[in-house]
């Protein structure tokens, strides 16, 4: 026999669990002792939410199931965020929460939360575990629904009880099967086919690569798939690194920060071919107007995205990686459509995106920098708001899994404790957080974990004293009235030596290379802080609710 | 926009009834009626929900359901041959005298049955489809209803066909 608690950690062995990030508490205290001396390897955070962050970027890094651990009550309810993040951006992940006793369940208990009920919109599925017994079955198939399919996070529930519990072995099965969850993964031949004879007759196709590409890793399909039939490539924020940023074929980002060649192309389209994206407002803005001219090809693992913001015409439910083989099994090369890409170079030429360089400390030039200087050894991460959007626009992405964001919920906290993560995931590359100054304050208790386990990952603050993505909304739209949106000055540098973390504050061009250089050159986490020119914006930008081709911040009409 | 009635087969599991029902009201539908109970399977239950939407507002709805991973099958039984009944208990002010006798010519119209007989009122039981017990419901308000309790709509497909596992 064996506790409840011994049986949760070896059935998180069992699944291939590395490290988990979590936080101690009351009824976890048998989880804590089992873990005292066991070869999984935890880290501990400085607040529950950075651990469902840090498991999230672990995943996404990695490809594998992240796993964080919080007690119940305040702890449980720090993960929400963390939790409703990775649902947003299908990130596989297991939370694992304490509960109070199962004789106390419903009593209002000391800190008890329902927090399957709380969770019940943010999880692909929950479970509350009732006896040490269902725990190794409970772990095998939460692992199973978070890593499959459309991924997802996964919270398991567990009462103190039953983590002191005692059950024999159950004995598991080789695979899971439930017949209430069946992903398709195979594409719909016909439809195939009818998608193949829509690019035959197209001259304008474009495809629409979103984060299912990502999760699929199919990046090398989809490489062959748009070079074999000369298709210009465009990537939502969650599908950016499927495909090199200097490949010819490549267009950026579409949407509302996108780039204007990727816009104009999107609106000139004749054929538009979704592939794992889920036609996001940011996306689209104006639904009606968005590939106005274009039939469209959906490939989605998720019948539900098929449909749900745009009609389609040939829907294809299937795994992108299992559909694009197919796809391309029964595809002959195809026409060059030389006048399109003629077309959309003209566009690329003439509507490039702008780097101001006036002396004064642009962000847009700190990130192409740090691009030139790491190249594509690095994983990025980003927090949320206008730095989010300059890396997005300017760092030369390469590969997949090597840009880190929160795309749907857009988490400002999200970056510092992802990035811990991350660098689990990929300790043999650095790993870099870029960030606001309001962002990097919503997680920096971080500077901790990343102190006390020596995590190298290097801060980058673009530091505007301001909410600048707020800030620009109220400039643009508000008549400049800067409500609530600055934020006084901190020595960020400071803050960092505190906890015992190098940090630099950079204040002119001139000393952005050496800063990064310097940050690389230190062997523990680093931070810099860049006074950058206030009141810069990122442009272009679609204003809400217009079409996707009236940029504002663009360049005149070519 | 009209009613659809779908038919959910879900893992019969604590729980399961407030992820279908709270996937309703996330997506702002309301539920028009709701019915829950054992079927043919012993670890499975049945729910039928009639809701009030358009056909893709409806679509989605589906999809959603389905991916919940405890539903089993789910099936709109609108635009097929189907028996659909609900069961509705009326108690109605029915004072000795010309009220009474009406009120019991009117039940037998309905097929509706006298299940308890009180000094001032009459309880009618009713099975029908929606509109029926609808029918009845604005036939006795003349009479003063007393209390209304109606379950919610249960559907079948007529013939051999079914709404079974196989997802
Ligand atoms: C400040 C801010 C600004 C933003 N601006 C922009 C912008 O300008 N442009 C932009 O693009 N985004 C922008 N976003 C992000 C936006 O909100 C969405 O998160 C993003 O567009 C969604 O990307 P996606 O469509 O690739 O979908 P994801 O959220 O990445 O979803 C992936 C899709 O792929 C499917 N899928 C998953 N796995 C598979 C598989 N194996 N096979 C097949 N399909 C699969 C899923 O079902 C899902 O439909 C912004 C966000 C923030 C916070
Ligand atoms: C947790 C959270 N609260 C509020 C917001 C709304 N929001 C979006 S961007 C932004 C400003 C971000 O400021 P900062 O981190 O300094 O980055 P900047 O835009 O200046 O680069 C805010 C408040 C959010 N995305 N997340």
């Amino acid at each position: 026999m064996k506790t409840g608690a011994k049986i949760l950690v070896e059935s998180l062995q069992r699944e291939g669990t590395e490290i988990i990030f979590g936080y101690p508490g009351g009824v976890v205290l048998p989880i804590y002792d089992e873990l005292y001396d066991s070869s999984l390897r935890h880290i501990l955070v400085r607040h529950e939410q950075a651990a469902a962050h840090a498991a999230d970027g672990y995943a996404r890094a990695s490809g594998r199931v992240g796993v964080c651990l919080a007690t119940s009550g305040p702890g449980a309810c720090n993960l929400v965020t963390g939790i409703a993040t990775a649902y947003m951006d299908s990130v596989p992940m297991v939370a694992l929460t304490g509960q109070v006793p199962t004789n106390l369940l419903g009593n209002d208990a000391f800190q008890e939360s329902d927090i399957t009920g709380i969770t019940m919109p943010i999880t692909k599925h929950n479970y509350l575990v009732k006896s040490a017994g269902e725990v190794s079955r409970t772990v095998q198939e939460a692992f199973y629904i978070a890593g499959t399919g459309r991924p997802g996070p996964v919270l398991i529930d567990i009462p103190k009880d039953v983590s002191t519990g005692l059950s024999a072995d159950v004995k598991l099965p080789e695979k899971v099967t439930l017949r209430g969850y069946n992903p398709t993964y195979k594409g719909h031949k016909r439809q195939m086919e009818k998608a193949l004879q829509l690019l035959a007759q197209s001259e304008r196709p474009l495809i629409y690569a979103g984060g299912g590409i990502i999760a699929s890793n199919a990046s090398p399909e989809l490489m062959e798939f748009a070079m074999l039939a000369s298709i210009p490539v465009t990537t939502t924020l969650m599908g950016i690194g499927c495909i090199p940023c200097h490949h010819p074929l490549n267009l950026g980002m579409l949407g509302m920060h996108g780039t204007e060649y990727a816009n104009f192309a999107v609106t000139e389209c004749d054929l538009m071919i979704a592939i794992g994206a889920r036609f996001d407002d940011r996306v689209t803005g104006k639904i009606d107007t968005f590939a106005p001219h274009a039939k469209i090809i959906h490939i989605d693992i998720d019948p539900a995205e098929i449909g749900k913001n745009k009609r389609v015409d040939v829907p294809i439910v299937g795994d992108v990686k299992a559909v694009l083989r197919d796809l391309l099994s029964l595809m002959k090369k195809q026409g060059a459509h030389e006048a399109w890409r003629k077309k959309i170079k003209h566009w690329k030429q003439h509507h490039p995106l702008k780097c101001p360089t006036n002396g004064a400390l642009h962000p847009q030039f700190i990130i192409r920098t740090l691009s030139d200087l790491v190249k594509e050894k690095a994983v990025i991460v980003s927090e949320v708001g206008q730095n989010q959007m300059w890396t997005a626009q300017h760092f030369c992405f390469h590969n997949p899994r090597t840009w880190i964001t929160s795309g749907g919920l857009g988490t400002m906290g999200y970056g510092l404790p992802a990035a811990m993560g991350v660098h689990f995931a990929r300790p043999d590359v650095p790993v870099f957080d870029i960030a606001g100054d309001g962002s990097i304050q919503m997680n920096i208790q971080e500077f901790g974990t990343l102190a006390s386990n020596q995590i190298p990952v290097k801060v980058v603050i673009l530091n505007n004293m301001y909410l600048g993505m707020v800030r620009q909304w109220q400039e643009l739209f508000y008549d400049h009235r800067y409500s609530f949106t600055e934020l006084p000055p901190v020595d960020f540098v400071k803050i960092a030596n505190a906890y015992g973390i190098e940090g630099m504050r950079v204040e002119s061009p001139d000393d952005v290379l050496p800063a990064l250089q310097a940050s690389l050159d230190c062997n523990g986490p680093f931070v810099m802080d860049f006074r950058i020119e206030r009141e810069e914006n990122v442009f272009p930008m679609v204003p809400a609710g217009a079409a996707i081709n009236e940029m504002i911040g663009g360049h005149p009409p070519s | 926009m009209k009613p659809h009635t779908l038919s959910i087969l879900v893992e019969n599991k604590a729980g399961v009834l407030s992820r279908v029902t709270g996937l309703f009201s996330r997506r702002g539908f309301n539920i028009e009626s709701l019915a829950v109970g054992p079927c043919e399977e012993p670890d499975m239950s049945r729910i039928t929900i009639v809701v009030i939407g358009d056909d893709a507002q409806v679509e989605q709805v589906m999809k959603q359901l389905n991916k919940l991973i405890d539903v089993i099958k789910v099936s709109d039984l609108t635009d097929s041959e189907r028996v659909e009944r609900e069961l509705a208990l009326i108690k109605v002010t029915a004072e000795l005298g010309t009220s009474r006798a009406e009120i019991m010519q009117i039940a037998s119209i309905f097929r509706a049955s006298i299940v308890d007989v009180g000094a001032k009122t009459l309880i009618l039981q009713v099975i029908g489809d929606t509109d029926k017990i609808d029918a009845l419901e604005k036939l006795l308000r003349q009479y003063g209803i007393k209390e209304f309790v109606r379950t919610g709509t249960v559907g079948i497909l007529r013939g051999s066909k079914t709404v079974t596992s196989g997802k």
